[in-house]
C-alpha cells in the first residue's frame, strides 16, 4: 500500500505540469492577442509594448514557462492588471468563502442524495423509484445559474422566507439558496449513485445471510448493507468537492457571494486575463489533489482494492 | 448490437418516448422556427416593453420590448448546434487519439493518456472559461472551448474499449493476415467500439449544451444582439423580480433541451451498453 501512495502521489506531479503548461499556452499563444485584448482597441503601440514587457512577453517563450513554474512553485501568480493586487492574495482572501459555501452544499448534497439514493432502492421499481430518477435526471439538466434565479424569485422575493443575496455576516440563512443551488447537480449524481451502489450490495450474500437470520428489511439496509454501499459514494462526494469551483463561478455571480467564483466572474468581465488563469489554475489545482486524496482513501476504505 | 434497438423499446418507455418527441420538436424549431414566428428577434418595441405573455406576444416581452417567444426560437439554433457540433468534434479526436493510444500501447499509450488526464483534471467550465476568454467571444471560440473540454473523455473511453477489443482473437487474426492497423482500426475496431462510442456521446450533449448556456451566461459565448438561451437570461437577471417571464422561459428552454438528451442518452445506455446489463 505505502508503493501505491509513492506511485500515485509522484503521478501527480506531470499532471500538475501538463495544468501549467496549459494555463501557460493559453496565456500565450492562442489565436487572439490577450495583450491586444486586454489595452483595448484604442491603445497605442507603446502602451502594448510596455504591457508586454511588464508581462515579460518579449523573452522566448520556454524562458517565460521556466519563469512561470518558478512564479507558481513560490505561490507568485501575478497581479490583476486592474487593481494591480497580488492575485494570490485575493485567492487566500476569497477561497475561505467558497468553501464555506462548497461545505454547506456537500452537507445537502450527501444528506439529501444518500437519503434518496437508499429511499429508491428500496423502492426499487415502483413510481417512486422512477419518479426520484426522474429528479435525479432534472438536477443534472437544469442549469444551475436558473436555478438559482428560480430560488430567488420563489424564496426571496414571492414568499421573503430568505435573502436574495449577499453574505449577510455569516448568518446562516445566506447561505441557504446558493449552497441548495449549487448541490443540485452532485445531489442527482450522489442519488443515482447510491441507489445503483445499494442495489448491488443488496445483492450480496452476506445481505440474504442477515435476511434469513430475521432481521427487519430496515436493520438490514441501514445496519448491513448502507455501510459498503457509501464507498463509492464518498469518492464521489470528494470528486464533485473538487469541482465545486465550477458551479461556484455561476452561484456566486447570481447571489453575490463574495467567493473564488464571483472573482473569476470579475475577472472575465474586465478581461483580466492573469485573474482568471489564476483561477483556473488554482481550480485545476483544488481539483487534482481532491481526486488524489480520493484515490488515496480509497484504498484505506476498500481493501479489496489492490494495486495493478 | 445496433440492431437490438428498436421502436416497440422505444414506445415501451415513456420517458424516452417523450424525450424523443421533443427533441423531434426541438430540431424542427430550430429548422424552420424562425420562418414562423412573426417577430423579428433584434426589433426593439420602445411601447411594449418588459410585457408579461400576452395575445401579441405570446412569452412576452424583454425589457427592450423584443418579442421572447422569437429569441428563445432563434436561440434554439445556437444551443443546438453548438451542442451536437461540439459532442461531433470533441468525438472524432477523442475516438482518433483514443483508438490509436488503445492500440498501439506502450509509451505512445502512456503520453497519450498522460494528455488525456491532463485535460480531465481542469473543472469543465474553468477550462472552458480560460479557452474562451483567450479569444474573441462568440461562437466558434464557444465551440472550441467545449471541444477541448469534451474530447478527453471521449478518448480515455475509446482508448479502454479498444484495449478490450484488440485482445480479442478476430483482431488477431486480421494482424496475422497483414492488414495494417489503419485498417484494423477502422474495419474492426471502430465498428465493435460504436455502440458504446454512441452512447457516451448521447450522454454528453445535454452537458454540451449545458456548457454553452453557461458561457453565454457569462458573456463568454455568442455575443448580443445575437438571441442565445444563457444569455438571455444573463442580460434580464435584474428583471427576475419585476419581470420573471424574461428568465424562466429561454431556461425552460434550455432545461427541456437538456432533460430530454439526458433521458434519451440513458435509454441508449441501458439498451447498447452491456455492461450495464445485468
Amino acid at each position: 500500500m505505502a508503493l501505491y501512495f509513492l506511485k500515485r502521489t509522484l503521478l501527480f506531479f506531470p499532471t500538475l505540469l501538463g495544468i501549467t503548461l496549459i494555463t501557460f499556452i493559453l496565456m500565450h499563444s492562442l489565436p487572439g492577442d490577450p495583450v491586444a485584448n486586454m489595452a483595448g482597441e484604442r491603445a497605442s503601440a507603446e502602451t502594448i509594448a510596455r504591457i508586454r514587457t511588464m508581462l515579460g512577453q518579449d523573452r522566448p517563450v520556454a524562458l517565460q514557462y521556466a519563469s512561470y513554474l518558478k512564479d507558481i512553485a513560490t505561490g507568485e501568480l501575478g497581479r490583476s492588471i486592474y487593481t494591480n493586487r497580488k492575485i494570490s492574495d485575493d485567492l487566500l482572501q476569497k477561497f475561505p468563502n467558497t468553501v464555506k459555501l462548497a461545505l454547506v452544499a456537500m452537507l445537502f448534497a450527501s444528506t439529501i442524495g444518500i437519503g434518496l439514493g437508499v429511499f429508491a432502492a428500496m423502492k426499487r421499481g415502483t413510481n417512486w423509484d422512477s419518479l426520484v430518477t426522474l429528479l435525479s435526471v432534472g438536477g443534472i439538466s437544469i442549469p444551475v445559474f436558473w436555478l438559482g434565479l428560480a430560488l430567488m424569485l420563489v424564496f426571496a422575493f414571492y414568499l421573503r422566507w430568505l435573502p436574495p443575496s449577499g453574505m449577510g455576516n455569516g448568518s446562516f440563512l445566506y447561505v441557504i439558496m446558493p449552497a441548495a443551488t449549487l448541490c443540485t447537480f452532485s445531489l442527482s449524481y450522489i442519488v443515482r449513485i447510491t441507489r445503483s451502489s445499494m442495489l448491488e450490495v443488496l445483492s450480496l450474500p452476506y445481505v440474504a445471510a442477515a435476511r434469513a437470520k430475521g432481521l427487519t428489511e430496515r436493520a438490514v439496509v441501514l445496519k448491513h448493507a448502507l455501510k459498503n454501499a457509501l464507498i463509492p459514494v464518498i469518492t464521489l462526494i470528494g470528486l464533485d468537492l473538487g469541482s465545486y469551483l465550477n458551479g461556484a463561478v455561476l452561484t456566486e455571480t447570481i447571489f453575490g457571494w463574495d467567493g473564488l467564483g464571483r472573482y473569476a466572474l470579475d475577472g472575465i468581465l474586465k478581461r483580466d486575463y492573469p485573474v482568471i488563469m489564476g483561477v483556473v489554475l488554482f481550480g485545476a489545482v483544488i481539483f487534482v489533489t481532491m481526486n488524489l486524496l480520493v484515490d488515496l482513501s480509497y484504498h484505506v476504505l476498500d481493501p479489496r482494492v489492490k494495486e495493478k | 448490437m445496433l440492431n437490438n434497438l428498436s421502436i416497440k423499446d422505444l414506445s415501451s418507455n415513456t420517458p424516452a418516448l417523450i424525450a424523443v418527441l421533443l427533441l423531434v420538436l426541438l430540431v424542427l424549431t430550430a429548422a424552420i422556427g424562425p420562418f414562423l414566428v412573426s417577430h423579428d428577434p433584434l426589433a426593439m418595441d420602445l411601447d411594449s416593453l418588459k410585457q408579461p405573455p400576452n395575445r401579441a406576444h405570446l412569452l412576452g416581452t424583454d425589457s427592450k420590448g423584443r418579442d421572447i417567444l422569437a429569441r428563445v426560437v432563434y436561440g434554439s439554433r445556437i444551443s443546438l448546434s453548438v451542442g451536437i457540433i461540439a459532442s461531433a468534434l470533441s468525438l472524432a479526436i477523442g475516438i482518433f487519439f483514443g483508438l490509436i493510444a488503445g492500440y498501439f500501447g506502450g509509451k505512445v499509450d502512456a503520453l497519450l493518456s498522460q494528455a488525456f488526464d491532463i485535460f480531465l483534471a481542469f473543472p469543465s467550465l474553468l477550462l472552458a472559461i480560460g479557452i474562451s476568454a483567450v479569444m474573441s467571444a462568440g461562437l466558434t471560440s464557444a465551440m472550441l472551448a467545449i471541444t477541448l473540454v469534451g474530447w478527453a473523455g471521449f478518448a480515455r473511453l475509446v482508448r479502454g474499449i479498444t484495449l478490450s477489443l484488440k485482445e480479442q482473437t478476430y483482431i488477431e487474426a486480421s494482424r496475422a493476415l497483414g492488414a495494417n492497423p489503419a485498417r484494423i482500426l477502422y474495419r474492426h475496431i471502430l465498428p465493435n467500439a460504436l455502440p458504446l462510442i454512441l452512447v457516451a456521446g448521447s450522454l454528453r450533449v445535454g452537458s454540451f449544451i449545458l456548457l454553452e448556456a453557461a458561457l453565454s451566461f457569462l458573456g463568454l459565448g455568442v455575443q448580443p444582439p445575437t438571441p442565445t438561451w444563457g444569455s438571455m437570461i444573463s442580460l434580464n437577471r435584474a428583471y427576475i423580480n419585476s419581470a420573471p417571464w424574461m428568465v424562466i422561459f429561454p431556461g425552460l428552454a434550455i432545461s427541456i433541451t437538456v432533460i430530454s438528451f439526458n433521458i434519451l442518452g440513458d435509454f441508449l445506455r441501458d439498451k447498447l451498453d452491456p455492461r450495464m446489463q445485468v
